[in-house]
């Protein structure tokens, strides 16, 4: 948008390529550590300000709006720590309600007004969509966008935008195969958001199941006016299709709509429900909520919820991530419950962590971009898949049933590519455990 | 006369317009952009409720068909920026001719019904034809500055000289033609129906013409809050939205077109204001989203009890002996009760 920062940015990259080089031959010669500089717009000697929009109110808050205070938890933990080579991190997150042009308003702010370094976790697939080109055109660093969409996947369009999450069409190949392979010759009902969030999704399971197993399709808005009205109407179709698999790309309200129609019609199929939409203790209070009941109500409406997960789970209480964010989360934010949002907060904020120490003792736009090509896998089950050409996240995840209100795995950790023929084949590598002082 | 004095005022404003977006910063600049573009609707809404007599509360409707309207035809067509704009105040000017027509025939709380209804009914269409209109995700609406004015222009203050240019253009018309024949004979219907059409007036065409201008207006602004936000959703339009169009206009003084620019800027700068003391005082996001809509309303009572004729109302008092235009909207809402209204008129 402001094309007098693309003039500046050229002299500024080759400043900054040429600091990284004399970073690195200061580092090889063991010489001493080079002073902090304001090496770039949002970051100064002492601080790092990086920007988000999310969805603190509204009908995609429920859950999501834990996100952002578990990352800045994350944050703060770094920041008590010794920070970022010494800087420390200010997180500036805005509520867009999850309204596109809202969005457009809270993003111009933070990059025209608060002069944030990079937008980071931007949450949500139409409402980043409405803002990419913009962040783009003023090469602000767009770092693991909040959505599994293939949009941020455009490195020639979108240089500056890269994914972080499994996105929709490997999730979507990954359940799909799993349906297919487990429920063989089922009929199948799709329920899903009517955007790409939704759309992204169901291509990859169309990749895995035959079409002519699909026997309902019903997909919703998310602005809805009545929301509950027009989910029971799908709930009605679906088993009016006689659908004995439902697989869901929805956000949690949604979900927990669906569990509740589902049960307003007396039908139970086999839910099947992709990660986004599927966090246990987001939905157990979802559906306490909607439906005015209390106690181990929602809990019971869960119990066999199939879904997959790229983070560890949170019942694996030996796992030394989850055991660093409990203690993150014990000490920073314990009024939270400790659920699946918050745990992805805190991975997604550790990320950018690790690609800012990637960056360099004084980094620039362009260094924090390179540092994310080929980033090493760190909190997720899976690799990353960043390189010059790439720009999606993590590659692979486990299929996970819901018990008693937690994910228990039930299927090793597969990964796949977004091609429709590409093969899902499980992971042959570990995962590193986390760093004892919590910092990439 | 009046033309030339109104051509006259529109250039030394631009003048101060222009100088004034060199001065401020990009974030201001697109702010500024902001308000000049509502300014269009506000003005628009402010004729057909102060000098017309009827009743919107449904404008941001028109907006959104403006907005609609314009976002497609960059999009398929690629227009020239300048006849999008024309074009898609002209659709919008279409749609207020079929709901003025509905409007003749109403009065009162039942226009207001029927507005409203638009309001809501409207954006839902988005999501039923997702194909067209891009369902929630909406239209990107992307506009450039002209390769004349350089490649390091940027793009905020190109914003700024159209929303300022059109709503200035958009003024200067409407000025004329509230102080025109047109103008004389919608405050002639407004005042009292009867005798309008004794004095051989088409009350019924009257209204119709006073609601195709308002809407054209409210396209004009549709549009050019598009460019702006650069984007087009159903979720831009709610009710909110038409609420504080009606607010704006009460809040700057009904029938004021220079009350419309205080309400417009009230409208756009307001918000983000609130929301921010609130956030900083320590309220919660589930709180503080809700200041802005909140303070419209009280707000809202607070000017209707002490301050009846809005922003411009009370400068014309501060300022000028006479304010004649005051009291007179008012009554035109009240039509509906013609009867009680005689009463009141003596004691306003």
């Amino acid at each position: 948008m402001n094309r007098s920062h693309r003039l500046g940015f050229v002299p500024l990259a080759g400043l900054a390529a040429l600091a990284l080089v004399v970073a690195a031959c200061g580092s090889s010669s063991g010489s001493g550590k080079k002073a902090l500089t304001a090496s770039a717009t949002g970051i100064t000697a002492k601080t790092i300000t990086i920007g988000s929009h999310q969805p603190l109110t509204g009908i995609a808050a429920p859950g999501y709006d834990e996100i952002a205070p578990a990352s800045n938890a994350y944050f703060q933990y770094v920041n008590a720590h010794g920070g970022v080579y010494g800087r420390k991190i200010k997180y500036i997150y805005l509520n867009d309600q999850y309204n596109p042009s809202i969005t457009v308003t809270v993003v111009n702010q933070l990059i025209l007004k608060d002069n944030v370094f990079a937008i980071f976790n931007g949450l949500g697939t139409p409402t980043h969509l409405a803002v990419v080109k913009t962040i783009n055109a003023d090469h602000v660093p767009d770092l693991f966008v909040a959505s599994g969409c293939e949009c941020w996947n455009q490195p020639k369009t979108y240089p500056d935008t890269f994914g972080w999450q499994l996105d929709y069409v490997r999730e979507g190949k990954i359940l799909g195969n799993y349906v297919e392979q487990h429920f063989k010759g089922k009929k199948i009902g799709l329920f899903y958001q009517n955007d790409e969030f939704g759309l992204d999704g169901i291509k990859g399971l169309k990749y895995e199941i035959p079409a002519k197993q699909i026997v309902a399709a019903e997909p919703y808005n998310a602005a809805a006016s009545n929301p509950s009205q027009e989910v029971g109407t799908a709930a009605a179709k679906l088993k009016a299709a006689g659908a004995q698999v439902v697989i869901s790309f929805s956000v949690p309200a949604f979900t927990a709509l669906l569990r509740l129609s589902e049960l307003g019609v007396s039908y139970n199929p086999q839910n099947v429900v992709s990660d986004v939409g599927s966090d246990p203790i987001t939905l157990e209070g979802l559906l306490n909520s909607f439906a005015k009941k209390s106690g181990s109500f929602g809990k019971s409406l869960l119990q066999g919820i199939i879904t997959d997960g790229y983070l560890p789970s949170l019942g694996d209480t030996t796992n030394s991530w989850i055991k660093l964010f409990t203690k993150i989360h014990n000490e920073y934010i314990p009024k939270l419950p400790l659920d699946g949002n918050v745990l992805y907060g805190m991975a997604v904020a550790y990320t950018f962590v690790q690609a800012m120490f990637r960056a360099g003792r004084n980094p620039t736009r362009a260094s924090v971009l390179a540092a994310v090509n080929g980033l090493p896998q760190a909190v997720a089950v899976a690799p990353f898949a960043y390189s010059l050409t790439d720009h999606n996240g993590i590659t692979g995840a486990y299929m996970a049933e819901i018990k008693n209100g937690v994910l228990v795995p039930i299927g090793p950790v597969q990964v796949t590519d977004d091609t429709p023929t590409g093969a899902i084949t499980t992971y042959s590598g570990t995962q590193p455990s986390a760093p004892a002082s919590g910092i990439p | 006369m009046t033309m030339l004095r109104h051509v006259a005022i529109a250039v030394a404003c631009g003048a101060l317009l222009l100088l004034l977006s060199y001065r401020l910063d990009l974030y201001r600049d697109l702010q500024f952009a902001e308000v000049a573009a509502e300014v269009g609707a506000v003005a628009g809404l402010t004729v057909l409720i102060g000098i017309s007599g009827q009743i919107s509360i449904g404008h941001g409707a028109f907006m959104a068909i403006g907005s609609y309207a314009a976002a497609l035809l960059l999009l398929h067509q690629h227009w020239n920026i300048g006849y999008v704009i024309v074009a898609s105040g002209l659709v919008a000017a279409a749609a207020g001719g079929i709901m003025g027509i509905a409007a003749a025939r109403l009065r009162g709380p039942y226009l207001a019904g029927a507005t409203l209804m638009l309001a809501v009914a409207l954006p839902s269409l988005a999501d039923k034809y997702q194909s067209v209109f891009g369902g929630d995700q909406g239209l990107s609406v992307s506009i450039t500055p002209p390769a004349a004015l350089g490649a390091t222009f940027p793009l905020q203050r190109w914003f700024v000289w159209l929303s300022c240019a059109a709503t200035l253009v958009l003024l200067v018309l409407l000025a004329n033609l509230v102080r025109s024949r047109i103008g004389r004979s919608w405050r002639a219907v407004r005042d009292d129906e009867i005798a309008a059409s004794l004095a051989g007036l088409n009350v019924a065409r009257l209204q119709i013409l006073a609601f195709v201008v308002s809407a054209a207006c409210a396209g004009v602004s549709g549009t050019l809050y598009a460019m702006v936000t650069t984007i087009v959703t159903p979720d831009a339009f709610t009710l909110t939205l038409s609420i504080g169009l009606l607010t704006a206009a009460v809040l700057g003084g009904l029938g004021s077109l220079l009350g419309a620019v205080w309400g417009a800027a009230i409208l756009v700068l307001a918000p983000p204001f609130l929301q921010d003391f609130a956030t900083s005082h320590g309220f919660s996001s589930a709180v503080s989203s809700n200041v802005p809509i909140a303070a419209y309303g009280v707000v809202l009572i607070v000017v209707m009890l002490v301050f009846p004729a809005g922003i411009q109302g009370g400068l014309r008092r501060l300022l000028g002996p006479a304010a004649p235009v005051a009291a007179a909207p008012f009554s035109a809402l009240r039509r509906h009760a013609p009867a009680r209204e005689e009463k009141e008129e003596g004691t306003v």
